[in-house]
């Protein structure tokens, strides 16, 4: 449980002359699963993206374990409509040999016998479950997501937490997610860090899901699969949009 | 003298056929990653190539490999820092014909076929000329499939290609070096001018029928080696000049396949949702 698979120290990121992340210290550990919450342009997908090594920072390193397998799922993926490709032909490109394997993948996300329709027939939540897959036939020691839930409704969020935190159980491989709902995060979640170009504040989400307030919120549909997230901020801002944000948290 | 022309007739559509054989898949890679700006930027090169090769006493074959790869990799690489993408390209690709056209005037005391440059002379193709363009085509389909998925990912998503430990820059080098050398072998057949259209021509006459990216470069290959076969003819029967005809032909198969594919479709089953 406490191999390290990525760890980053004092890791900053700019764009031209904008600092995008300054100062960032991170790990995550076989078995972990990790939310990372902030307002937009916050730095989320950036620390994702230098994470996986898709781009470099530009101060600070980036340690991935040795032989680091990772499932990656972007925020977007436009396939270009001149590129004729089926479902299944995207999950192959996992490298994953075996059909039975592929198609026992997206009934296991919840799209299963859409292995023959084209990547771009796909709805978006189809589409978001696809990518999931692909990720989960690489056997991954990391699932690294970028805003899965986009576009689902609160039980759809929850049913694929409730998948994630069960494939985290089967595999015991981490899980390092960006959402963008900074209040209302995964339960299974292990660490929450709240970002705005360096971390605002981390901590556990609360395990509220038996109080009836909970209830009241989010219904019975979810599950326990959603917790809220209580920001602890010691610190002012130059940019107000996080601290306001912060200050509508709904009380739990 | 009928066996001299079959003999000439065949080494043409053999030289058409192989070359659209390496640039019905390649072509797919330039649709998809919307490289055509860049295909045209790296075949007009070919002419200063030409003018090079002649100037120094070289090859033409390597004068235009050298020219075509310094090309794509100075574009590959200042691409989007200044200008945008297209803007960038544009002046490459016409800088670099303009810049060929004044160097071959200046070559002393050499007369040289430009029409053959600028279009092709795939009547003219020899022994040698044809193993050369089979070679280059061969070696174009192996890069190709050797890093198929490789390719793929990357074209698909950067980042996730980074992420599964695919460096997107190398594989745009491949791609950028196979470029190279198919305008090397196709400026024989087609011409600078019209090589980005052999390219892209086939290749989006076939998006119409493929379900999956192996069929449309295996399609767009067949629909180039068609085109080739048929131009040859056509320009044979109405004496016209062989590479623009081989290209018209591939736009006529292009039209026809915007045409016949929606009827096919819905032949073979409902109309596609979404």
């Amino acid at each position: 449980m406490t191999a390290t698979l990525v760890s980053a120290s004092r890791l900053g990121v700019r764009y031209g002359g904008a600092r995008a992340l300054r100062d960032v210290d991170f790990a995550i550990a076989r078995g972990e699963i990790v939310t990372v919450v902030g307002p937009n342009g916050s730095g989320k997908t950036t620390l994702l993206r230098v994470l996986v090594g898709a781009t470099a920072p530009s101060e600070g390193r980036v340690r991935r374990a040795p032989g680091l397998r990772i499932g990656y799922v972007p925020q977007r993926l436009a396939i270009d409509r001149t590129m004729p490709i089926t479902v299944d032909r995207f999950l192959a490109l996992s490298g994953e040999r075996d059909p039975k394997a592929r198609a026992a993948a997206l009934t296991r996300v919840g799209v299963g016998g859409r292995g023959d329709a084209q990547m771009t027939d796909l709805s978006g939540g189809q589409f978001q479950r696809a990518l999931l897959a692909r990720a989960l036939l690489r056997r991954p020691d990391l699932l690294a997501l970028d805003e899965p839930t986009q576009g689902l409704d609160q039980p759809g969020e929850a049913a694929f937490y409730k998948l994630l935190a069960s494939v985290r159980a089967e595999t015991g491989c981490a899980v390092l997610m960006v959402s963008h709902d900074l209040h209302v995060v995964m339960s299974a979640s292990d660490r929450v860090i709240c970002l705005n170009g360096h971390v605002c504040c981390e901590g556990a989400p609360m395990a509220v899901a038996a109080a009836p307030e909970y209830r009241r919120l989010f219904g019975l549909g979810t599950d326990g699969a959603l917790a809220l997230y209580r920001h602890v901020h010691d610190h002012a801002h130059d940019a107000a949009a996080h601290d306001a944000a912060a200050l509508r948290e709904p009380a739990p | 003298m009928s066996a001299l022309l079959g003999d000439f007739l065949v080494r043409a559509a053999l030289a058409g056929v192989g070359v659209a054989a390496a640039a019905g898949p390649l072509g797919c890679f330039v649709v998809w990653r919307r490289m055509a700006y860049f295909g045209d930027a790296t075949a007009h090169a070919a002419i200063l190539g030409v003018a090079l090769a002649l100037a120094l006493q070289a090859p033409v074959f390597a004068g235009v490999l050298i020219v075509s790869l310094a090309m794509a990799a100075t574009v590959a690489t200042a691409a989007g820092k200044t200008y945008a993408m297209d803007t960038m390209l544009g002046v490459a690709a016409h800088a670099a014909l303009a810049l060929g056209l004044v160097a071959v005037s200046f070559l002393p005391g050499v007369r040289i076929d430009l029409m053959a440059y600028l279009f092709g002379d795939v009547l003219a193709v020899s022994r040698a000329n044809l193993a050369l363009i089979w070679t280059g085509a061969a070696l174009v389909v192996s890069m190709l499939a050797w890093r198929w998925r490789r390719l793929l990912t990357a074209t698909l998503n950067a980042d996730l290609a980074a992420a599964e430990g695919v460096d997107p820059r190398r594989e745009q080098l491949v791609l950028t070096l196979a470029l190279a050398v198919l305008v090397a072998v196709a400026l024989q057949v087609v011409g600078a001018l019209l090589i980005t259209a052999m390219l892209v021509v086939p290749a989006a006459a076939a998006r119409a029928f493929a379900r999956t990216p192996e069929q449309m470069a295996g399609l767009a290959a067949a629909i180039g080696a068609a085109s080739a076969l048929l131009g040859l003819r056509a320009s044979w029967v109405f004496d016209t000049p062989t590479g623009p005809t081989i290209v018209a032909s591939a736009v006529a198969l292009l039209l026809l396949s915007v045409i016949a594919a929606p009827v096919l479709r819905l032949l073979s089953r409902a109309p596609r949702t979404g």
